[in-house]
């Protein structure tokens, strides 16, 4: 039986031992046990974090905690203007954002397109029409400027570019979508939604992560994307809540659908919103920390298992002459694991399952075959 | 106090066994100073190993206090060796990251005492064998002599009512071994058990009786005046 007598023990063998024991093994171990540990707790909590980060940008950046989208069957939310009504009446949201959505094209350069066969320097581009003064209050758009300025609610024929459509600030080509050249603020580019063509001019240039969602995308004010989509019913295509603090987005998200909302459009919080090729990511990057964090345990548990079983091994001698002069087999257990406790405290649970077992074996060993070193 | 009866110690290397004792019977008590003897391989160090409960015999009883010892578990055993025995050994057996007096007090902080309760009986019985001094040495920085003595401290310190030695003062010159029959000698004075192995005559002088092994059999026993 662990008695107070036997930790206190354990701790006074532990503490000269590590005081006295030689300053090479003592810093081997302790670099191995801290390798060890980084290689569970750090990469581990790298992976989370990168992960937990992701989930963090797509919230605060696109999706808010819940997020009101059109029915699948839908190219818009039904009732939108009932719906942004009805969300302002309710005292949750912090900041509710209406954004209006399509695909288009912008070209660049092309007043100095000489030769029609030349390939144009366009691309496909993912529109989004938002309100300037509440988008900056949902995502803290501006901040994100690195070129040029931010857009005011009074704009028109002035567009904000995300860092992927400009060739110096690109992540390179992806299919679909190729980087504008000599692009700058105040250089006019084309856009075309639906067929409408409209010569506007590069307000600022974003600086974000390649994995932001802001990163691909052409935002311009509200009412502009409306004429060029030709929408004249106020049906906007996503709504993005940002809630206060300490509500629960889960129940908000129940409340909408309860209120009807849920029957004009798709209500979901920011985890169920998340794009399914960034839910992938996390889901690739939650098992490769789990298929880490559990290869490292195991490595953390051999290490830990070989280092006390080196120790007991070289110390069975002494371990026979604490148990001969009647010092207790579970102080003796103590002791080794009192001095791995001093080293790094922070992986105890560890120590004491891998360091028991050498101890035990060596502690059942015959006592007088122990102080004589015998097999 | 210790009463052997019939002991046998058999040791087993695959299909060959070797008696080392057989049939010893013996009997010490309180206060008697008892040499054994005899030459190499008589079993004179199983004999004490299997009185002082570090050892389990094959067959026999040793009772030890009027407790039958043969028949006590290994926990039983660990606390009977921590109150009742002290223990001196010819390679001293101290810990060599301990000083000399952490490696006297440690038996006594086992047993419950403060650290300052401990390490002041620690100091009293080091200053007893005369390495006072040498309190905060370690065993590396002490001479064999001075760590047999540290040793005999550790033994001595918890008042036990058995000593056992095994062969004391084979590591040590003349003058320390002289040193160390001594200090028995002045604790036997005093009423303390000692049952010590050696092979050395000059050293069985100390002893009230001398009993020699030979084969795993007493061949003899003799009395000193």
């Amino acid at each position: 039986m662990f008695s107070i007598v036997n930790i206190r023990v354990g701790f006074y063998l532990a503490l000269r031992q590590l005081r006295r024991a030689s300053r090479w093994t003592t810093s081997l171990i302790v670099f191995v046990m801290l390798l060890t540990f980084l290689n569970l707790v750090v990469v581990t909590g790298l992976l989370v974090g990168i992960v937990a980060g992701i989930s963090n940008q797509f919230r605060i950046q696109q999706t808010g905690d819940v997020m009101v989208t059109a029915l699948d069957t839908k190219d818009y939310i039904e009732n939108s203007p009932q719906i942004l009504s009805f969300l302002e009446t309710l005292p949750q949201p912090q900041v509710i954002s209406a954004r209006y959505g399509t695909s288009g094209t912008i070209e660049a350069n092309y007043y100095s397109r000489i030769d029609l066969n030349e390939k144009p320097n366009e691309t496909g581009a993912s529109i989004v029409g938002i309100g300037p003064v509440v988008e900056n209050d949902f995502s803290n758009l501006s901040k994100y400027v690195k070129e040029g300025s931010y857009l005011s609610e009074n704009d028109y024929d002035t567009v904000l570019l995300g860092p992927q459509f400009v060739d110096r600030y690109s992540f390179g080509e992806q299919p679909g979508l190729t980087p504008l050249k000599n692009v700058y603020p105040g250089t006019k580019i084309r856009l075309t939604i639906n067929g409408n063509t409209r010569e506007v001019i590069v307000k600022g240039i974003l600086d974000v992560p390649a994995n932001s969602p802001l990163a691909a995308r052409v935002f311009m004010p509200i009412s502009e994307v409306r004429q060029l989509m030709g929408r004249t019913d106020y049906a906007v295509n996503e709504i993005a809540i940002l809630l206060k603090p300490g509500t629960d987005g889960v129940a908000f998200r129940d409340l909408l659908k309860r209120s009807g909302v849920g029957d004009k459009a798709k209500v979901q919080t920011f985890e169920e919103g998340i794009p399914n090729g960034v839910a992938e990511v996390q889901n690739t990057f939650a098992m490769i920390g789990n298929a880490i964090g559990s290869i490292g345990l195991a490595v953390a548990a051999i290490t830990i298992f070989i280092v006390i079983f080196i120790n007991a091994i070289t110390r069975r001698k002494f371990i026979g002459i604490l148990k001969g002069i009647g010092i207790s087999g579970e102080t003796i257990i103590v002791a080794p694991l009192d001095g791995t406790l001093v080293r790094i405290m922070l992986i105890v649970l560890t120590t004491l399952i891998a360091g028991y077992l050498p101890s035990r074996m060596i502690v059942r060993k015959n006592t007088l075959d122990s102080i004589l070193g015998r097999n | 106090m210790i009463e052997v009866k019939n002991l046998v110690k058999s040791f087993k290397d695959g299909p060959i066994e070797t008696r080392v004792l057989k049939g010893i019977d013996f009997t010490a008590k309180a206060g008697e100073f008892i040499a054994i003897m005899g030459r190499s391989g008589a079993g004179k160090s199983t004999l004490l190993y299997q009185m002082s409960l570090l050892d389990e015999p094959t067959s026999g009883e040793i009772r030890i206090n009027g407790k039958e010892a043969h028949l006590m578990s290994e926990h039983e055993k660990m606390s009977f060796r921590l109150k009742e025995f002290g223990y001196v050994f010819q390679d001293y057996a101290l810990l060599p990251e301990l000083t000399a007096i952490e490696n006297v007090a440690l038996p006594l902080l086992m047993q419950g005492l403060s650290k300052n309760e401990a390490e002041n009986k620690a100091k009293m019985a080091l200053e007893r064998v005369g390495v006072g001094s040498r309190l905060n040495n370690l065993p590396s920085q002490l001479s064999g002599g001075e760590q047999q003595r540290v040793s005999v401290s550790r033994a001595i310190a918890h008042k036990p009512s058995i000593l056992f030695a095994d062969e004391p003062t084979a590591n040590l010159d003349r003058e320390s071994s002289s040193r160390v029959m001594e200090i028995f000698k002045e604790l036997h004075g005093a009423g303390q058990t000692i049952i010590m192995v050696t092979h050395e005559d000059e050293y069985s002088r100390f002893a009230d009786r001398i009993v020699t092994l030979d084969d795993g059999r007493i061949i003899s026993e003799k009395f000193n005046k």
